[in-house]
């Protein structure tokens, strides 16, 4: 053994192979980051799936307590549910907007997804006061303490990615859609639409199957 | 103004604390002086705090974790000592509130902060290098995970000076550690401090799966990996599945602790045992997740040393994905006594039984590979049989404890405590010292001395039986665990010979430190000059020791599995290769900033300072946003800078 054939690979890798999948070499950015993103919303999910459990645990355990079908108002929910689901379209169109680079579009796709993110939002958070008003706050049984945890936590994210929008839009302003800031906004509209996922969930198994129990 | 934090939370009225936190704030102090007066700091900050480089990662991991095996090693010998003496109407010597934050502490220590950054620190160095890739996906994200593991461990040490730590075991099972029965910030500390170095956690595993999955060198296909790379995928994997469920529980227990929620209370429709079966859904991936690494070390370890590709390498990586969808389908196997019913636990019992299976496959593919091979007694392959015969026995008394009717019998009994330290110690700790003396040359440049090694790998194996045989036994006689006072006296012959275990492991740890020291001073006529000092067979041995920041000149082409021992055989010319650009990242402070941030938050959660919690979640988002505007963060090398660099490191000439 001599230290010259420590690198015994005569050649650079052709540029044109070096393309991810399976053998061809390191992937290229923009797939490296949305997979990675990806990934860490699988693992986003699987805490959710920790809280559904819990949920599913404790749903029965009002204590005394008011139970699910005595609070949960459905055409409340069912609003709040279209604004979410409307949001992750318009969603989609800021991100065809911006693949094609049309930045003017792709703003007025982001603030309409901001709107009904924020009506979401508001809708929520009038549900939860009005809760909290009747004396049924988290803390009154394990099955209110799971439900504020779960749907609250899913809150929390929409929050978070409204937040992260406006932090997102200020970039694409200042800098345009250039590669970098495109890269961001694909893993945003990733983490939306998985929210999107897991509100599907909510809706399913804390509302619907709660007002039928 | 500041919470619930008072003078009084400094236990100036008890000496032995007061003795223990006056020599570790002297440690470091005296560290941080030395540090100042020889002026390191710019260097410091500069290589090391700052770095995003993998390998200077996995060394600051592997730092952590020897640090923390000396704050868990004395935990350990204070018991050991305290069960001892304390026997019959002899007291002993530490109060009972005081024994119990130690074993609480021992145990979080141990498996958070030591073996946790033993095996994250060898994946960061080896990967990469393994992989043939010039690092991780996500650099900057990589030293964020560090810092925030070691912001952890610095807030759970905190509790040695201020405040104390909790009395609950390391698994903090509720009722008891519900604020009705543990109402001090001890709980808090346990949870805050896991709470964010399990993001770290976390954060490693999105990086390290997606590094393996879509980084690789080309040619690298799937079945030619290293064996190495295969276990840290499948452990990374686990990370992945299985830290979000520690969160979220910790989350609950947390909010029942801060709001008055009712996850885990007796009162008001809580269900104990629901936090029971989260945490150990976590746990015994987690237990995978330490282990799976170390069996990828032993793989690489005894195919080097055996002079021969490892036996059956696909049977090797078809237990391991094996090992790794069934460690999710055995948690009940911690509580059998819960009551679920002989159904459930005949099913859990089974399956746990099943897993001998894959883990046994490794076992025989392991001796198969010394068979017939040219052994070289090195230290790491000391260490991997030592390991072999160690674990044969932790995994029989394992399967033993599989079955629910001993169960009930050995339950919450010394008998399980010798059998996790069975095969935690004698799988994950001897790998990663296997590791450790491995790939130090690759890391350092020089190789560790030899008979330093060998006597700290005596001491460690001859210390580990000692230790724990004899509790094998004590658990056969029914002594129970977390005892602070022994009521059988018969019981004290066997917990001296305890004792004198783990005096002799420590002298395993005092020949370590021997080692790496008498190594530092001898490194001239030990250095590495080829980069492969073991004759080794994978990438990382086919650059030079220590590897360039940037590991390659040019990305190795894989064709076979043991892709530098297929290039050794073939013997390729020398033909000066072409080299490109290179983009590489750059250094970036945000890691050790939002860690300073999450301990300032995390402290002030733990004393309900409620104004101090505000302004770090603040200053860690505003990190955070700092970064993610920033464009600029890569350099570029240039070919000429590379061509450069890598003639001066194969002592090539000038080109013609």
């Amino acid at each position: 053994m001599t230290i010259a054939t420590t690198d015994a690979v005569p050649t650079a890798v052709p540029t044109e192979l070096a393309r991810g999948r399976g053998g061809g070499g390191p992937a290229p950015k923009r797939i490296v980051v949305a997979y990675g993103f990806w990934i860490f919303i699988l693992s986003d999910i699987v805490m959710f799936s920790g809280l559904f459990a819990a949920y599913a645990v404790l749903s029965g355990n009002t204590a005394g307590g008011p139970t699910g079908r005595e609070l949960f108002d459905l055409h409340n929910v069912f609003i709040e549910t279209m604004c979410l689901l409307f949001s992750s379209y318009t969603c989609g169109l800021g991100a065809l907007s911006a693949e094609r680079r049309h930045s003017g579009r792709f703003l007025i796709f982001a603030a309409l997804t901001f709107v009904l993110g924020a009506a979401f939002l508001l809708i929520e958070g009038t549900e939860f006061a009005g809760m909290v008003a009747k004396g049924a706050g988290p803390s009154r049984s394990g099955f209110l303490s799971s439900f504020f945890t779960l749907v609250g936590t899913h809150g929390v994210h929409v929050t978070g990615g409204l937040i992260w929008l406006v932090y997102l839009v200020t970039q694409v302003i200042a800098k345009g859609l250039r590669p970098a800031v495109l890269r961001r906004l694909l893993c945003w509209s990733l983490f939306w639409h998985a929210l999107d996922i897991v509100w599907v969930g909510v809706f399913t198994l804390v509302y619907l199957m709660g007002d039928f129990r | 103004m500041l919470g619930r934090l008072s003078w009084a939370a400094i236990p100036l009225d008890q000496p032995l604390p007061l003795y223990a936190m006056g020599v570790v704030v002297l440690g470091i102090l005296a560290v941080l002086a030395l540090v100042t007066v020889k002026g390191w700091w710019p260097y410091l900050w500069r290589e090391w705090l700052t770095s995003v480089d993998h390998k200077r990662i996995g060394v600051m991991y592997f730092l952590l974790g020897l640090v923390m095996l000396l704050r868990g090693y004395s935990d350990a010998i204070m018991m050991r000592s305290q069960q001892a003496i304390a026997v019959g109407d002899a007291p002993g010597y530490l109060p009972p509130d005081h024994y119990d934050q130690i074993f609480s502490a021992h145990g979080t220590i141990m498996i958070f902060f030591v073996a946790m950054p033993f095996v994250i620190g060898l994946m960061n160095f080896a990967v990469p290098l393994q992989l043939g890739v010039r690092d991780v996906a996500f650099p900057v994200l990589n030293s964020v995970s560090f810092w925030l593991t070691a912001s952890g461990a610095l807030l759970i040490n905190m509790s040695l000076v201020i405040g104390s730590f909790a009395r609950t075991g390391w698994m903090g099972y509720p009722a008891l550690s519900e604020l009705a029965f543990s109402p001090d910030e001890g709980v808090d500390y346990y949870l805050w401090s896991l709470q964010i170095s399990g993001i770290g956690t976390l954060l490693t595993g999105v990086n390290f799966v997606t590094t393996i999955l879509k980084l690789r060198a080309p040619g690298m296909t799937y079945f030619r990996m290293p064996v190495f790379c295969w276990t840290a995928l499948t452990a990374n994997l686990l990370i992945v599945a299985a830290f979000p469920i520690l969160t979220a529980t910790f989350v609950m227990l947390l909010l029942d602790r801060y709001l008055g929620f009712h996850f885990f209370t007796n009162d008001a429709g809580g269900n104990q045992m629901m936090y029971v079966n989260l945490f150990w859904a976590w746990g015994h991936p987690e237990v995978y997740i330490l282990i799976l690494p170390a069996f990828g070390i032993y793989s690489e370890v005894v195919a080097t040393f055996s002079g021969k590709g490892l036996f059956s390498y696909r049977s090797m990586v078809l237990a391991t994905l094996g090992i790794c969808i069934l460690s999710f389908t055995v948690w009940l196997h911690h509580f059998f006594t819960m009551g679920a019913g002989a159904d459930v636990n005949a099913f859990f019992g089974i399956m746990s039984s099943i897993i001998a299976v894959p883990t046994g496959v490794k076992v025989f593919n392991w001796l198969f590979t010394m068979f017939r091979g040219r052994i070289v007694f090195k230290t790491p392959m000391l260490f991997s049989v030592g390991f072999i015969v160690t674990f044969v026995i932790g995994g029989l008394t394992g399967v033993l404890l599989a079955v629910p009717p001993v169960d009930f019998v050995l339950h919450n009994s010394v008998f399980l405590v010798a059998h996790f330290h069975n095969v935690i110690i004698g799988g994950v700790v001897f790998g990663a010292l296997a590791g450790y003396n491995y790939w130090f040359p690759k890391a350092f440049g020089f190789t560790l001395d030899e008979w330093w090694g060998k006597a700290s790998f005596w001491c460690w194996l001859v210390g580990f039986y000692l230790a724990f045989m004899p509790l094998y036994v004590l658990g056969l006689h029914g002594m129970t665990r977390r005892l602070q006072h022994i009521p059988d006296p018969s019981w004290q012959p066997l917990l001296l010979v305890a004792e004198v275990g783990a005096v002799v492991i420590f002298a395993g740890i005092l020949c370590q430190i021997a080692q790496l020291y008498v190594s530092i001073r001898t490194r001239e006529q030990r250095r590495d000059l080829t980069g492969d000092p073991w004759n080794g067979r994978t990438l990382e041995w086919s650059t030079s020791s220590p590897p360039p920041a940037y590991n390659f000149g040019v990305l190795p082409r894989v064709e076979t599995i043991d892709a530098f021992w297929h290039m050794k055989r073939t013997g390729r010319a020398p033909i000066e290769p072409v080299y490109e650009n290179i983009e590489m990242p750059r250094n970036s402070p945000t890691g050790f900033i939002t860690a300073f941030f999450a301990v300032v938050t995390g402290f002030a959660l733990i004393w309900h300072i409620w104004w101090m919690v505000i302004l770090g979640l603040l200053a860690a988002a505003v990190t955070v946003l700092v970064f993610g505007w920033s464009d600029d963060r890569e350099r570029e090398i240039s070919a000429n800078e590379i061509a450069r660099m890598e003639r001066a490191r194969l002592g090539l000439g000038r080109p013609a």
